[in-house]
């Protein structure tokens, strides 16, 4: 629209507005942009605050929070990688995500499509068994999920974790998927199978390719959750602290900062845990905030 | 006989899954409405049924209750909270800088804070826990009484005083949420069409007025998955309150709820048949919350 056009047109109108109603543009922009960096402020400051603390030394870090380092000690990085194994939680933590991710991907995809383009009897009813997991609180299932992956022999393995993950997992996968495979159309794969393709080499090798935006969004998706989760380790890997992922080494480097009064060594801690999300997050964040906001729309 | 092939491809695409989800979702589910009817303590090996006892008992829990006050709580302000703030934060972010160039446009520098405000929903529960012990000090070396302190005002106990500390911990559920919600709320702005906005503003409409009468009204299926989502959440809270208020749920209980007396109840006092009962308990509360709101809010659709 040309702003002459604009002119042109409002005298015209202006008899049926309500003038009132406009704001002056420019105290509305002033007060948007000062609510906008309130917002942001509020956001970075916790975070900033524990990057300088982890430089602090522990008399720095209990006076005036508003201090910065006197000097910049490294020693912290040092100790919460070395002494405190946050090294080993990271790998952990990657180790299991990755298994879990993954597998949640391939058997996640593969109920879906099933689900979404396979008539047979029951097929309905399985997706509902599926989906209705969605609905449950973790909580419920703790304390007997305990003792079903101790009767596997799987307790305090990271074998058991990954399976688990994939099992939570794939209610909402599912559900995702699902959705997706049925707007991929019918006609490509008519004309694979008249190829003589088989429908496991049609899933593989041309509806999986077709929906990888689904795909993409939904594993950062599981990424994060699977990274992230603290309740199920918590419950699962309880026992022997080297297996431990990174949010269980957090909590308990909290919990033992107090005991042992290594302050900067948890603030490095929680920065090392903070780091590989950050730069994951600054790569990824056009595809994982329009994955996210797709995925709950759908 | 491609019938029968078919169906083999359906079932062996479905076996793993389904055994899995079985094994590790769907059974601890059904036994732990079985163990809630129990006294069980996680280690006998016999099932000692005991009917509806660890029910009744609930109900002459103060714990449960208190737990229960705190859940309405934050069923009213968590939801409420994020949603004004994601609202009023899209809006300005997508439609804001008003009718600029062809169609609306969010205010300057929209991008940059889209990125920033959804950052704390990356982090880990666990490591936001950790952020917030050392913002909300008591004393001087707390961030926000620092700066309290450096105004000439009295130092504050943010997660000490009973009647403070809930509120404080869901100011941090706020914190990490408004992210999401102001994603959430812009892909649905992004889908309503730009002449609407274009023919309100050239009849004069300011953007106070754009936001109720059109952008609102249109969004109200986005903000009621939100409200669902939000709701959902308000029934956990675990993993926050364990880390900044301890197993208890400190100071003195007061900021306890169900998932924390769930996992003290299984796992420090080995009463997991009333843990259970709880669990139960929970479940029902979720669910009636769910099919509520989406029953009383559900309208007829306004189609574009």
């Amino acid at each position: 629209m040309a702003p002459d056009s604009l002119d042109s047109v409002r005298p015209v109108r202006s008899s049926r507005s309500v003038p009132a109603d406009r704001p002056r543009p420019g105290v509305l922009n002033g007060l948007s942009h000062a609510a906008l960096a309130v917002w942001a402020l509020l956001i970075v400051a916790p975070l900033l605050w524990t990057f300088l603390a982890s430089f602090k030394s522990n008399t720095e870090i209990f006076g005036d929070a508003l201090q910065l380092p006197g000097e910049l000690r490294l020693d912290a990085w040092g100790r919460a990688w070395g002494k405190a194994h946050v090294g080993r939680y990271l790998a952990n933590t990657a180790v299991v995500v990755a298994f879990s991710t993954f597998g949640t991907m391939l058997f996640g995809s593969m109920a879906a499509y099933v689900l979404a383009r396979y008539r047979f009897p029951g097929s309905r009813v399985i997706y509902y068994y599926f989906t209705a997991g969605m609905a449950f609180p973790v909580f419920l299932a703790l304390g007997p999920l305990f003792f079903v992956v101790k009767r596997v022999g799987l307790l305090y393995t990271h074998t058991g974790v990954v399976l688990v993950y994939i099992a939570y997992s794939l209610p909402f996968t599912i559900f995702f998927l699902a959705a997706f495979f049925r707007t991929l159309p019918e006609s490509v794969a008519e004309a694979a199978r008249i190829d003589g393709a088989s429908h496991t080499r049609t899933f593989f090798q041309i509806m999986l390719p077709m929906a990888r935006p689904g795909l993409v969004s939904i594993t950062i998706f599981n990424v994060l959750g699977q990274w992230n989760q603290y309740l199920l380790p918590l419950v699962l890997l309880a026992r022997d602290e080297k297996d431990w992922v990174i949010t269980q080494g957090i909590a308990n480097i909290s919990t033992l900062a107090g005991y042992e009064a290594d302050w900067p060594g948890l603030f490095a801690a929680v920065c090392m845990a903070i780091l590989p999300v950050l730069v994951v997050y600054v790569v990824f964040q056009r595809q994982i905030q329009s994955g996210l906001g797709a995925g709950a729309l759908k | 006989m491609e019938r029968w092939r078919t169906y083999g491809f359906v079932a062996g695409f479905l076996a793993v899954p389904m055994v899995l989800y079985t094994v590790f979702v769907i059974s601890p589910y059904a036994q732990a409405f079985q163990i809630s009817l129990t006294d069980w303590n996680g280690v006998s090996a016999r099932l000692h049924y005991v009917g509806l006892d660890n029910f009744g008992r609930l109900l002459g829990d103060e714990v449960f209750w208190r737990a229960l006050r705190n859940h309405g709580i934050l069923l009213l302000v968590l939801p409420i909270a994020t949603i004004v703030i994601a609202l009023f934060f899209a809006f300005l972010l997508n439609l804001g800088g008003g009718a600029r160039g062809p169609g609306m446009a969010g205010v300057r520098g929209s991008a940059f804070y889209r990125v920033v405000f959804f950052f704390p929903q990356v982090l880990a529960v666990a490591v936001v826990g950790v952020l917030f012990k050392a913002v909300y000090r008591p004393d001087e070396s707390g961030v926000i009484n620092g700066a309290l302190i450096r105004l000439g005002l009295e130092p504050v106990g943010w997660l000490i005083e009973p009647d403070l500390a809930l509120w404080a911990i869901i100011a941090v559920m706020v914190w990490q949420a408004v992210g999401f919600y102001v994603v959430l709320f812009s892909a649905g702005m992004a889908a309503i069409p730009k002449d609407y906005f274009e023919a309100a503003a050239l009849d004069g409409a300011g953007r106070v007025r754009l936001f109720f009468s059109i952008t609102l009204p249109l969004l109200r299926d986005t903000v009621q998955v939100g409200w669902v989502y939000l709701g959902i959440a308000a029934f956990d809270g675990f993993a926050l309150i364990q880390v900044l208020a301890g197993d208890k749920g400190e100071p003195d209980g007061a900021t306890t709820v169900l998932p924390i007396e769930i996992w003290k109840n299984a796992f420090s006092y080995s009463k997991v048949g009333y843990a259970s009962a709880m669990g139960v308990a929970l479940f029902f509360l979720t669910v009636t919350f769910a099919v509520l709101t989406l029953r009383t809010t559900r309208r007829e659709r306004i189609d574009l």
